[in-house]
Order: structure tokens, then sequence, then C-alpha cells
């Protein structure tokens, strides 16, 4: 069974390259069967050959599948090869699940699109990369992946090309991710010139085996890597493309801008955690940077009125918990919370994709308001997701993750009041803004009606990641709960155990620590409850006041990052772009050209059709001949 | 019969022929034109008949009537060119037949 | 002889640049007719007392003919004097003016040949009817083509001939 792994990328691809050779004969009806079928069935074997794991592990808790030599050139040999342990069991579920899900809420969202075909092409090669990134059993495999996500983010953001800006988000996308995949790259070959071999597991061997920890080669390696994961799921400093992404399809923000793309650094990172063991201060940098962007982001997330501006920010706070958990070695909790992060995030996409396609393309929240009564199965799917985002103790299985971090980021051994207290209040602003999205939606008065409702391949996703969204939590409960913990056994096959050994580990771990947390997001929930609801008019009033006006604007426009970058960077780079237009290289090509031009000029002033000017010519010629021959 | 210097025969021809040239490059007359072209046929049938004497051969002169009969035809059919052209440009300058350009 | 041979060649440079000065059409043809009979002269000075009369007979006499009838047929001595400026001349003598110095300058040759025996009409008969044959055929094959060609070129639109055929 385990031999059908390679069928999981495979299948996808298929699909992608079926789409395009197909393309114009295809109708909408086929397109979706292929499209939506590729990814169901790679669901299906990703589900047997996962099962199949989990139930009869193979030696070693890893299964490694070698298809073929990439090439040898060198010293360098990297394969072709796919390898399967825990971490990559848990990434291949949700990537096939949610994204066969979203695959079939696409088939109705997308139906009235003229791109149908284009979408499902698109969707079914960034489903092939993302496989390949995280099966891969060598760095330069996941790098393919890597990039081939990165294209198809870029693809599908920009999905409606007509409109200019739409394709500006993309680029900005792929540019700033850019950067993080250079030092990235960088890293790359620092390794292999250090350790002479990319595969995966030998690389970490040899790591632990020849480099002390904290020695200069680990650190740069780790910060290194640490740069492409950063740019890859939009942390401080390179975040700002994400929720300028939010101008691609709603199905695209589910899929790739909250459940799977920006998770790749955090995929990135815990497979290279030997690096980060090894070098504490890149570790250090990992939980800092996490820190800050959850608080950043969490902010800005309360004060944004596009609906899916405010879930894109909302989605890089919570990678930055993914990132604080993994800098403080707990390599377990940031993993759980990718995926319980993956079905709630997933399902407030998807709902919000639902919502704005009811109210005729209206994404600002402020213009909603009422839809309680309207679309019922939206009003329970989202308010499950948001309970889930808040960390609604013990129904939600976000509670579960998010606790879980807190408490990592004050008894780890790496910990620190300062993260802890971070997190806190990252969860206080979250609760706050998640509900505030609820309230300004489905209560109060209606400001837009609804004119489309979606029907059962669009509320069908809804529903099943609503369901995963309450039970997904109950795999690894807290141990003042009865720890029942089949996830973090699991995981540890591939990652090494969390040791929460710190001085205030024992609150942490306890029952009194987890009411800290509890307290703090029901006090987040109440408030976003009474400023919204029955003091709504009191809030807007303050929002819009002299002293809060100047914050809230600077909390929605991402803290400034985008104005600093657009002076720092774009603007001198586009200065010098068209001041050296006219480098030397121009004139040379374009004199090709302006000679071409020249030369037809003067030839065509020569036909003027008389026959005596014909004639001059001819004698012209005769003479030069004839002064050839008599002067020989 | 005294001697007659050839180069000068040929010599005579080449004269001929370059008023001949000059003429039908300057002159816009259709008939004209045509004229000075017998005048540069001619002058080739001088140069003909100057070489069959070099050579005391009667191909020279064989080679002139070619040349006449040939010259008469295209009068003939010149002519008649002249006529449409005057009918459908109505003008005889060469100048005005200028389409076939561009 | 030879100097009869100078005294021709003058006439016909000199008749030669008047026809292609004139601005009278007809005056132009008329002086066309004097230069061909110099050259008449020429080619009797040269030994080819034959072809010195077909010049005269056929040259100037059908072709120029033709050239007259066309003439009067246009009706173009009605047409107001060809005047052509003194300018346009400048291009023309210079191209021409380079091309006879070159062939002049490739003609000059060291040991100059003179003229020999006169070749008469029979034997120019002999030639033709002996190895050039062929060509007289041809050429009278051309002479017919060129006949019917003419006639229906010349033709107006519209005209029908003797059986009531276009034309």
């Amino acid at each position: 069974m385990l031999g059908l792994l390679w069928l999981v990328p495979a299948l996808p691809a298929a699909g992608f390259l079926a789409l395009v050779l197909l393309d114009r004969r295809l109708s909408r009806r086929g397109a979706a069967w292929i499209g939506a079928g590729s990814a169901g069935l790679a669901a299906l074997v990703a589900l047997l050959v996962c099962g199949s794991f989990i139930v009869s592990p193979p030696a070693g808790d890893a299964y490694h599948q070698v298809l073929w030599t990439w090439f040898d050139v060198a010293g360098l040999a990297p394969t072709i090869g796919l390898y399967l342990d825990s971490v990559s069991v848990l990434w291949v579920l949700v990537i096939t699940g949610v994204g066969f899900l979203i695959h079939l809420y696409s088939t109705e969202h997308m139906e009235h699109d003229e791109g149908f075909t284009r979408f499902f092409m698109y969707l079914n090669l960034f489903v092939a990369s993302m496989l390949i990134l995280v099966l891969a059993d060598n760095l330069l495999l996941l790098y393919l992946g890597w990039e081939g996500v990165g294209l198809c983010s870029y693809l599908l953001i920009s999905f409606w090309q007509k409109d200019p800006h739409n394709v500006y988000c993309g680029r900005k996308a792929f540019i700033v991710t850019r950067v993080g995949d250079t030092a990235m790259i960088a890293g790359i070959f620092l390794l292999f010139t250090q350790l002479h071999t990319l595969q995966i597991q030998p690389l970490m061997a040899a790591a632990e085996k020849e480099w002390a920890t904290g020695s200069g080669v680990a650190v740069a390696a780790a910060l290194l890597m640490l740069g492409g994961a950063v740019g890859k799921s939009a942390q401080v400093p390179l975040q700002t493309w994400l929720p300028d992404a939010m101008a691609g399809p709603s199905p695209v923000s589910a899929l790739i801008h909250a459940a799977t793309m920006v998770t790749a650094g955090v995929y990135l990172i815990a497979r290279t955690n030997v690096l980060f063991t090894l070098a504490p201060d890149a570790r250090l940098t990992v939980a800092i940077v996490g820190t800050v962007t959850l608080l950043i982001a969490g902010f800005s997330a309360l004060v944004q009125h596009d609906l899916k501006r405010a879930l894109a920010y909302s989605t890089i706070s919570q990678i930055g918990y993914m990132f604080l958990a993994l800098g403080v070695s707990g390599w377990e909790a940031g993993v759980f919370h990718f995926m319980t992060h993956a079905f709630f995030k997933a399902l407030l996409f998807l709902g919000a994709g639902v919502i704005i396609e009811a109210l005729a393309d209206e994404h600002d929240i402020f213009k909603m308001g009422g839809l309680r009564r309207d679309l019922p199965a939206v009003f329970w799917t989202f308010t499950i997701g948001a309970a889930a985002l808040a960390a609604l103790p013990f129904v939600t299985d976000g509670f579960y993750s998010k606790d879980l971090i807190i408490s990592t980021s004050l008894g780890s051994v790496d910990g620190s009041v300062w993260f802890y207290v971070g997190s806190l209040v990252g969860a206080f602003v979250t609760a706050l803004y998640s509900f505030r999205l609820v309230f300004l939606v489905f209560f109060g008065e209606r400001h837009t009606d609804v004119s489309r409702r979606p029907r059962w391949r669009q509320l069908l996703p809804l529903w099943v990641l609503a369901a995963l969204s309450i039970t997904g939590g109950f795999v690894w409960m807290p141990g003042w709960l009865g720890g029942f913990h089949p996830l973090e056994i699991f995981l540890n096959e591939a990652l090494p155990p969390m040791e929460l050994t710190g001085s205030a580990a024992h609150f942490a771990e306890s029952a009194g620590g987890a009411l800290v947390t509890i307290a703090i997001v029901l006090a987040g929930i109440a408030l976003a409850y009474g400023f919204w609801m029955p003091w709504r008019a009191g809030t807007s009033r303050f929002a819009a006041s002299p002293e809060i006006r100047p914050v809230a604007a600077f909390w929605l426009g991402g803290w400034g990052f985008d104005w600093v970058y657009e002076r720092v960077f774009v603007r001198p780079v586009k200065w010098f772009a068209r001041v050296a237009r006219d480098d030397l290289v121009e004139p040379a090509v374009s004199g090709i050209a302006w000679l071409n031009l020249w030369g037809w000029r003067t030839l065509s002033a020569g036909q003027t059709g008389r026959l005596r000017a014909y004639l001059a010519v001819a004698g012209f010629g005769i003479a030069l001949v004839l002064a050839v021959v008599v002067l020989r | 019969m005294a001697a007659v210097s050839l180069d000068h025969g040929l010599v005579l021809a080449a004269i001929l022929f370059a008023i001949g040239f000059a003429g039908l490059l300057t002159r816009r007359n259709l008939i004209v034109a045509l004229a000075c072209i017998e005048i540069m046929l001619n002058a080739a049938g001088l140069a003909f008949v100057v070489a069959g004497a070099r050579w005391g051969q009667a191909d020279g002169q064989v080679m002139f009537l070619f040349v006449l009969a040939m010259a008469a035809a295209e009068v003939a059919v010149g002519l008649a060119i002249a006529i449409r052209f005057r009918e459908t440009l109505k003008s005889l300058d060469v100048d005005e037949a200028d389409e076939m350009k561009g | 002889m030879t100097a009869l041979f100078y005294i021709a060649a003058v006439v016909a440079v000199l008749a030669t640049l008047m026809v292609v000065t004139r601005s009278n059409l007809v005056h132009a043809l008329v002086y066309l007719v004097i230069s061909l009979f110099a050259v008449a002269v020429v080619f009797y000075t040269l030994g080819a007392p034959f072809v010195a009369a077909l010049e005269v007979i056929v040259y100037a006499g059908a072709i120029m003919m033709l050239f007259l009838f066309a003439v009067m047929l246009l009706n173009v001595s009605a047409d107001a004097p060809l005047r052509v400026p003194l300018r346009a001349w400048l291009g023309p003598v210079i191209l021409a003016a380079v091309l006879l110095a070159e062939v002049v300058y490739g003609l000059v040759l060291t040991n100059p040949r003179l003229s020999g025996t006169e070749i008469g009409p029979e034997a120019v008969s002999e030639a033709l009817y002996g190895p050039y044959v062929l060509g007289v055929e041809l050429a009278s094959m051309l002479l017919l083509a060129a006949l019917i060609g003419a006639r229906h070129v010349a033709a107006r639109d519209g005209d029908r001939d003797a059986d009531g055929d276009e034309a």
C-alpha cells in the first residue's frame, strides 16, 4: 500500500496535464470532473497510504520511495524521492483532504467564471507542487516544489488578469517571496558545500555530527532557511504580500494563503529542526519573529473593513504563533497548530467567499449585517470557525493548539515571560477581532441584500470543515484534562520531543496556566460582543475620534511596512530602471531597427514608377560595370 | 576604295548611342523617346557592320538585317501602344505612366 | 572615301543632336531621317553597300514613315511644343558622357585596323540563306506577330472587325 505513495503527487500533476492538453475541448463539467476528480483521487490514495502508515508503521517510522536519480554531477546527486514520516503524513492529509474540499467548493463557486478550466489547471498544479514540497527527500526537490507553489500563487492571485491591480498583487507576492527564496537557495548552497549532500535525513545527521552547537555555520544555515520560511509564510519583515494576495478568488485564499502554501515555512523549519537545535540564536530569532508578527498582524486585523483582508492578517498572526512555537523548541505544538489552523482558516475563507458572492461582490463588512437569517448555514459554520480562531475553550480545536503554544512559550527551556505575555495579548486581540467579524457580518441591520445563495457543493465543505474545527483538537488534550495525546506520540517519531523544563513549566502545564488563557479569551469575546452589539455606535465614534484615528489608520496600513518598502526599495529601483533604459546596448539594438527603416524609406523613394528614372539607374549600373571591365 | 579606320567607326557608333541614351533619359514625349530608341538601335547596327568589315565577313551585315527587322517590329507595336497611351492618359508624357511603383 | 566617311559621320552626329533637342516633333523626326541617310553613307564607305541601301529603304523609308503616320494620327502637331529646360539635360549628359568615355577608352586599339574589301549583296545573300536561314524565318515570324499585335493593341474598345467579332 505504501508503494502507492508516488501516486499522491502524480494524480494532481496528471490532472494538470490533462486540463492543459484538452483545454479547448473540455466543457465545464469535464474540467470540473478532471480537476476536482484528480484532487479527490489523490485524497483517497493519500488516505490509504497514510492510513497504512499509521496502522502498520514501517521500520524506522519512515518510508522512503526513490523513483529515480534526477542527475549526478560533481558529487551532487539529488533523487526524485519521496520520504514519508509522521510530519509529512500530517501535511499530506491536510493538503489532499482540505484541498479536495476546496476543489469541490470551487466547482460551484467559480461556475460562472470564464476561466474555469484555467483555474483548475493552476489549482491542480499547485496541489502537485505542494505535495512534492512536503514529500521531497532532498532539499533540491523541496525547492522545486517551493518554486512551483510560488508560481501557482502568482498565477492564481492574478487570476482575473484583465484588472491590472490583480496582476500587481500577484507580482508583489512573487517578488516579496523571491527575497526569501534567495536566502533559502543561499542556505542550500551553504549546506551542500559544507556537508556534501542535500538528502535531508543524511544532511541532518551530518550536521548533528560535525557542527558544534552555536557554531557560525549552523547559525548561518539556520538563519538562511529562516529567511526562506519568512518569505513564504508571510512573517515580518516579508509579510506585506499576503493582504494584497486577497485579490485572487476566495478558494485560492483558502487553499494557498491559509491552509497550505503559507505553512511551507513552518514545514521547512520543522524538517530542518536539527539546524535550529544547533543554533540557539537562530531559534531565538524565530521566536521573536513569530511574536512580533502575531502582535502586529493581530492589531492590523482589528481595524480592517475588508472581510478578506481581516482574515489575511489573521493568517499572518496565526502563523506567527506557529513560528513562536518552533522558536521555543515546541516543534510538535507548532505542527499541531498548523493542522487546526488549516481547518478553521480554510472554513473562514470559504465562508467569506460565499458571503461575498451572495452580496454580489461586496467586501466591506460595514456594508454587510443581518445575514444570520438569510444565510443560516454560513452563519453557523463561520461562527464555529471564528470560535476556533479565537480559541473558544474546550469545544474548538483552536483552543487546544493555541493553549499548548501559550504554555510552551512560558514553560519551554527556551521560553520566556515576554513570549508568554505576547502570546496572551495576541490571544486577546484574536478573540476580539474574530468575533468583531461575526457580529458585524451576521448581526445588526442588513445593509446589502442577498442575491445568490450557495448550494450543496459549497455548503458541504463548510460543514465538513466545521466538524473538523470542533473535533480536530481532541487528538491532543492537555495533561490536566486527561492527557489523551496520540498526535504528540505520532509526531514524536519524526520530531524531537518537546521538553517543558523551564522554570515556570509547572505553572504553564497546569490547569492554572490554562485558566489564564481561558479567562483572556472569554474576556476578548465578551468585549467584542460589547463593542459591536449594544455599543456599536459608541465604538464607531471612538474609532473616528482624532486621537484614535491615526492609530487605527497606522494599523490599517499594516504598520507602515508597505509605506517604507515603497520608498526604500520600489521607487529607487523603478527610477534606476527608467534611467538605465538608454544604456549602451539600447542604441545599438534600436539602431539596427532604425537602420532598417531608413533603408526602407530610401529604397521606397526610389520607386517612382517613372521609366526615365529606372533607365537612369540602369545606365548608372552599366557605367559601373563597364568601368570595372575597362579599367581591369 | 581607300581604307577607313575602323576604330573611328566604332567611336561613331558609341557617340550616336550616347546621344540617343541621353535623349531617352531627358525627353518626356513618347514619340521622341521611341525615336531615341531607334537611334540607339541604329548605332548598335553600325557597330555590327563595322565589326563585320573588320573580319571581312558578311555576318556583320546579316546581324544588322536582323536588328533592322526587329526595330521595325518594335516601332510598329510601340506606336500602337503610343496610340493607346494617348487615349488612356490623354497626353504623351512618359512621366504620366507611373503606377508601377511602391 | 576616308573624307566621305568623316563628313558623313559629322553630319550624322549633328543631325542626331538635333533630333534629341528639337521641341517641334516633326522637326525632330525629319532630322532623324537625315541622320539615317548619313549613316547609310557611312555604311557605304565601310564597304557594305547592301546594308546602306537597306538602311535607306527600310529604316529611313518605312520606319520613319510609320513615325510620321503615327504623328498625324495622334494629331500631335496641334499640341504645344515640347520644351525641356536646360537643367534637365545635366544629369543625362554627364551619364552619357561617362558611358561614352568608358566605351571609347576600351575601344582604343594599339594597332588600328582599316577597312578592307567591299562585301556586296551576293556575299550577304549567301550568308542569309545559308547558315542564317533560321534567323530569317524567325524574323519573318516576328514581323507577323508585330503586325497582328499592333493591330489589336491600337484598336479601340467596341471596334468590331469584318466578321463582327470584337477587336
